[in-house]
């Protein structure tokens, strides 16, 4: 069993009114110093492709057709080996 | 013309569709179950407002993986007609039949409330019962509703002529303040390629009757009945 570990954020230049939300909470609750924030998401995957770099591969796919949408978002994929 | 209604778990305004189609053109359209695949005999689908599968991963994601798409995505590619409002505006991206995404609402604030659409051509099978430039009032209820697309995509919907409706003053002005999830380019509605399929994020199905307030979307339905 492989974890694969997929984060989805906003491309840069997508508004990210959550992150903007965030941030400025973060500054109403005395937090100094923090710049832009941007929200996202992560996906764990169970997945029983053994090999990390196949495991790796069909992730992306995953991302690619359905856990991320690529006109708005972008991901990456990490692999536990 | 001969409509169905494409329904997924999650969809809520597909009644307010029905009676929409229903009034205009005199016959009950077919609801179509998301696992149906046969949609023969179907000149127009029209894929309602609601929340399918609970807007999870995001608002239209898993109803565009769904089989009843596969068929809706086909009937495009034959040239049949296809309407997406709210939901199925946000679903239509998501399958990739019209461009762009819809993003959280600028203000982050589920907005529901009456907005004023300004109609950016008249010669289509939707809006050939308006004049262009005209302006009607519609119902709008979304939370996703902000309409992203690339500057080059943005630029090519302008020139194409594939702008369906921006939010407008009753006068028919594009004002920021009029555009209230933020959308780019004041879009609240946009068209395929050959102009047969529409996507829209307010409801025109919900002011087709005076009981409702007002009649300002039945041209819509009318024209579509009338094709």
């Amino acid at each position: 069993m492989t974890k694969a570990v997929v984060t989805v954020m906003l491309k840069p230049g997508v508004l990210d009114p959550q992150g903007k939300a965030i941030g400025h909470a973060l500054g109403t609750l005395g937090f100094a110093g923090v710049g832009e924030v941007r929200a996202g998401k992560i996906i764990e995957l169970e997945l029983s492709e053994t090999d990390p770099a196949k495991a790796k591969a069909q992730a992306e796919e995953m991302a690619r057709k359905l856990l991320a949408n690529t006109v708005i978002e972008s991901f990456k994929v990490a692999v536990d080996a | 013309m001969k409509a169905g209604i494409v329904v997924f778990p999650g969809i809520n305004r597909e009644r307010d569709m029905a009676l929409a189609l229903e009034r205009s053109a005199g016959a009950r359209p077919r609801m179509v179950w998301h696992t149906e695949t046969d949609l023969s005999g179907l000149d127009l689908l029209v894929i309602p407002g609601g929340f399918s599968y609970g807007d999870y991963l995001r608002c239209g994601a898993m109803a565009a993986q769904s089989p009843v798409m596969g068929a809706v995505r086909a009937h495009a590619a034959r040239g049949g007609y296809v309407l997406g409002v709210c939901n199925g505006f946000q679903i239509l991206t998501e399958t990739g039949l019209l461009p762009g995404a819809l993003l959280r609402n600028a203000s982050l604030r589920f907005l529901s409330m009456d907005c004023h659409l300004r109609v950016e051509r008249a010669d289509t099978v939707f809006t050939n019962r308006y004049q262009r430039g005209s302006v009607f009032r519609s119902p709008m209820a979304h939370g996703d509703g902000n309409y992203f697309a690339d500057d080059a995509t943005l630029d090519r919907l302008e020139g194409e002529g594939r702008v369906a409706f921006r939010y407008a003053t009753p006068q028919g002005e594009i004002t920021p303040e009029t555009n209230r999830n933020g959308s780019a380019r004041n879009i609240a509605g946009i068209y395929s390629e050959n102009l047969r399929v529409l996507g829209l994020m307010p409801h025109p199905e919900d002011l087709v009757d005076p009981l409702m307030g007002g009649e300002d979307g039945k041209p819509l339905f009318d024209a579509l009945a009338a094709a």
